[in-house]
């Protein structure tokens, strides 16, 4: 009983595989999902779909198996951090490239 | 009373420790499990971050070249197997799965159940790589490898390639950008085989860890190790979520 009560004040949360098995479902859903559609002609909607499936198969992925819904403040705070200036990085850099010197590459 | 109990009081029966009780695998400059399991879990994901920057560096470059040699692109990847690339997908969201049911298994402490989950990982780990290499194979066949033996057959003239034609009916390069296909494999080699290596990286830790968890080591109390791994397992997985749509789906009906 001692042990029992030990583990909850010491471990952070324990997230229950419940959650794990929804989470899998979810993740096979969306890789059927993605797959079937880059079988339909959507012209320049295709990429924006299939990336739009694969950033949310990623948070679902970073929320729950990588903990982060559950973790930490500062935890919470690195990865948003981290994920934000990479997108400043790419979106910069890829604006200047996409800008720039058409027709001449 | 629990084992990590045990063992710290057998360590620190000397009185001249002026602290409280604690488990044996608290480092002493953390003040408390929770503290020391945040540092970890934090330095962990720091890592994981220059990871994203490392990958992020390769999807931006995939991501300007395709913009810049749009119809050589989009033909490259219509070499691209998709069953192969669904069923890799399938794989290792699998093993994203039972890792992810092995690190519950740490911390409810279940050493058969975690040392199944982890033999599980290490197999799904395994088939990927074997499926990434029937795939690797193919193009080695057809000579769409970078370097002094690629062929530009498939894209000047691509009736000759009759399985790819059949389904797309890709009309031939001229001249240059026939050239550029060539880039994009480069890009796909980098990338899948990038990725390949972590993979290969995490297969050889998880090895490890099944002889380390059938001694016990990761149902005590402690598990920062099998978290660790977890995240890094999870990341690999995430990268391929980004490789599969870019470099198999998005350029079908192109």
């Amino acid at each position: 009983m001692t042990d029992q009560k030990e583990m909850e004040e010491s471990q952070h949360h324990v997230v229950s595989p419940m959650i794990y098995l929804g989470v899998f479902i979810t993740l096979l859903i969306f890789t059927g999902l993605t797959v079937a559609a880059s079988f339909v002609e959507m012209g320049v909607f295709n990429p924006i779909v299939a990336l739009a499936i694969g950033c949310i198969k990623a948070v679902i992925v970073v929320l729950f198996f990588m903990h982060v819904k559950y973790s930490s403040k500062l935890t919470k705070l690195t990865v948003f951090a981290g994920i934000f200036t990479f997108l400043v990085l790419i979106g910069m850099t890829l604006a200047d490239y996409f800008s720039r010197a058409w027709g001449r590459w | 009373m629990s084992d990590s109990t045990a063992l710290a009081h057998g360590q620190h029966d000397a009185p001249d420790h002026d602290h409280e009780e604690h488990p044996a695998y608290l480092r002493h400059h953390f003040e408390n499990i929770e503290q020391q399991a945040d540092a970890a879990g934090f330095a962990m994901w720091l890592f994981l971050l220059t990871e994203v920057m490392f990958f992020g560096g390769m999807f931006t470059a995939y991501l300007i070249y395709r913009n810049w040699y749009y119809p050589a692109f989009v033909e490259a990847s219509h070499q691209l197997n998709i069953f192969w690339g669904t069923l890799n997908t399938l794989v290792l969201i699998t093993s994203s799965f039972t890792m992810a049911m092995g690190v519950w298994c740490a911390e409810t402490r279940k050493q058969k159940g975690l040392v199944l989950c982890l033999v599980l990982t290490f197999i799904l780990g395994l088939g990927f790589l074997g499926i990434k290499s029937i795939e690797y194979g193919e193009k080695i066949e057809k000579h769409h490898v970078p370097g002094f033996h690629y062929s530009l057959q498939s894209f000047t003239n691509p009736a000759s390639d009759p399985e790819i034609f059949k389904e797309y009916h890709d009309k031939p390069l001229m001249g240059d950008m026939a050239r550029h296909t060539e880039m994009y494999f480069s890009l796909y080699f980098a990338m899948t085989g990038m990725h390949a290596l972590h993979m290969i990286i995490g297969i050889a830790i998880l090895g490890f860890m099944i002889f380390r968890a059938r001694a016990g080591a990761y149902t005590s109390g402690h598990v920062t190790f099998v978290e660790n791994f977890g995240l890094y397992w999870h990341f690999v997985d995430i990268i391929w979520i980004f490789l599969f749509p870019l470099l198999y789906l998005i350029s079908r009906h192109q």
